[in-house]
């Protein structure tokens, strides 16, 4: 059992007012909170630590190097990948994505085909639109069942040997569902073609494991893992990345440059042009080290509980209905009250200092597809309490007798 | 003092009654109900500004020297203020509104909703409010 209020006392921001009232944070699928490890070991960087990476034979170019490195290591471990230069830094999932779609322009050609999923984040659509306009190759989409879960029918219907790459989340950020990536994989990669997965929502609520899934692309951001912002990873298996073109060049990224001809750099670095953000990769060790700590099937655990309870309660409000009923789901609950806009749902709750997100949530798509034209969605960290669900509640509740 | 100016000091008056945001949204929120509904045929693609959050439609129409805008929003929160701006830019010669500062907005403690970061269609709103009033002042 986690101790809840140790935990929240680790995050300086829960101790804040918003609007005169305790902030409430239930916008964790945006980003989570920072714990004070992860706010000192960035500063700690600048401080004691900085200087550029890989480059030079002086004292505290090796430290800094030892540090970035070292959360490569770590990273390496916390998804169980075989190789630690299988870890990519980037920027983050949407940079991860579009290194690999970009890659994969001058792969394929007019015939091939790439699957994603309705229920994409629009970061894991627009990169492989564009990889398709480029290439000439075919995008086909999975559709939604009505319960927020993908028509697994029509993704295996889908497949063929045209099918070069398959791209879906590992849980969707709009509806919570986790999708069998398991069977995705399995199913794609017996037709040949690689699976990519995107797991931004994931990889701070589920334990994931490279080795045993066989994903050959895995990404998620460093800020939706109690990390810094501008830091992702993208994991590629080293067969596959060594086919992969390079996304930028660059310093770092070569072997020898001449005018005749540019040799590249072995992975990781490969793929990683210029100078990355090492204040932030280096603080990213530490916000895996803070998930170490607790346990990320605790963490899976305390949450299941919290989204149980909160869907319970909220399913109280007259009037509601959640989007994304899947049955298996991660601590996300989008919702609407029966004709309220949540721009006006999300405005009210807001002055009682609780933070949820309303509208499409870069998922167009699925607006689409439910006819609405934006939901509020809850979506829960670690260090969320029943409390918070009840005030929460109570404040909903509010907000739909004003606007009735 | 300029109409314009007028009926802002009256919006501020009105505001100023209000104690808490509560009463200050609750108004907000009758001021949207109230709004004159706009025709449904000039709800067009044209006429809509998209914000990320909500939309809102702007029909403006000139009439004996002064505009006549009429406007909607599927946000209610958002379209009270829409009705405010209705109140204090409609039916007013295009020079006027072309010039018209807005400052009673900050006045009445609503700048926040227009912020462009709230995505809400409505600082769109007013940037074609006034771009139809320099177009029909030419």
């Amino acid at each position: 059992m986690l101790d809840i209020s140790k935990i929240r006392e680790q995050f300086p921001i829960l101790s804040r007012k918003v609007n005169g009232h305790d902030l409430i944070y239930f916008d964790n699928g945006a980003t989570t909170q920072k714990p004070q490890s992860v706010i000192t070991a960035e500063s700690n960087y600048y401080k004691n630590e900085n200087s550029n990476v890989h480059r030079g034979v002086h004292f505290l170019s090796g430290l800094a190097t030892d540090k970035f490195e070292a959360t490569r290591n770590t990273i390496q471990n916390f998804i169980n990948a075989e190789h630690s230069h299988e870890i990519i830094f980037t920027k983050g999932t949407t940079d991860s994505i579009n290194i690999v779609a970009s890659g994969y322009r001058s792969i394929l050609n007019k015939g091939d085909e790439i699957i994603i999923s309705e229920l994409e984040h629009h970061s894991n659509i627009v990169p492989w639109q564009m990889c398709c306009e480029q290439s000439g190759a075919t995008l086909k989409v999975i559709p939604l069942l009505d319960n927020g879960s993908l028509d697994m029918i029509a993704f295996e219907n889908f497949l063929s040997e045209n099918t070069k790459l398959v791209s879906v989340s590992h849980i969707s950020n709009t509806l919570g569902t986790i999708n069998p990536i398991e069977e995705i994989i399995e199913k794609a990669q017996a037709v040949g073609a690689k699976v990519m997965i995107d797991g931004a929502q994931a990889a701070a609520h589920i334990p994931i494991n490279m080795q045993s899934l066989g994903a050959d692309f895995y990404c998620f951001s460093a800020h939706k893992l109690y990390g810094p912002t501008g830091v992702g990873v993208l994991y590629g298996k080293e067969e596959v990345l060594n086919e992969l073109p390079p996304y930028q060049g660059g310093g770092e990224m070569i072997k020898e440059v001449s005018f005749k001809k540019t040799t590249y750099a072995c992975l990781p670095h490969k793929f990683e042009a210029g100078t990355p953000n090492i204040a932030g990769v280096v603080a990213f060790k530490s916000a895996i080290d803070f998930i170490n700590g607790l346990g990320l099937s605790n963490i899976a655990k305390h949450e299941e509980k919290l989204l149980q309870y909160a869907t319970e309660e909220v399913l109280k409000i007259e009037g509601l209905k959640i989007y994304g009923t899947a049955k298996n789901k991660s601590g996300i609950i989008s919702f609407n009250i029966n004709k309220l806009h949540p721009y006006d749902i999300g405005m009210i709750v807001d002055k009682m200092g609780i933070a949820i997100r309303t509208g499409h949530h870069c998922t167009q798509p699925i607006m689409e597809r439910f006819n609405i034209p934006g939901t509020a969605r809850i979506s829960l960290a670690v260090y969320n309490t029943k409390d918070e669900i009840d005030v929460c509640i109570k404040a909903i509740k509010k907000a739909k007798m004003m606007l009735s | 003092m300029s109409t314009i100016q007028k009926i802002q000091a009256e919006i501020v008056e009105d505001f100023g009654m209000f104690d808490d945001w509560m009463q200050k949204y609750e108004y907000l929120i009758d001021l949207g109900k109230d709004l004159a509904p706009i025709k449904e045929q000039y709800k067009t693609e044209d006429n809509l500004i998209k914000g990320c959050q909500s939309r809102v439609w702007l029909h403006a129409k000139h009439t004996d020297g002064k505009i006549i805008f009429t406007a909607d929003s599927d946000a209610i929160m958002t379209k009270g203020i829409v009705a405010i701006l209705i109140n204090v830019l409609s039916n007013q010669s295009p020079k006027d509104i072309a010039t018209a500062k807005l400052d009673f907005i900050n006045e009445i403690g609503l700048k926040e909703q227009l912020s462009p970061t709230r995505a809400n269609g409505l600082v769109s709103m007013i940037k074609k409010m006034k771009l139809y009033a320099i177009a029909f002042n030419n």
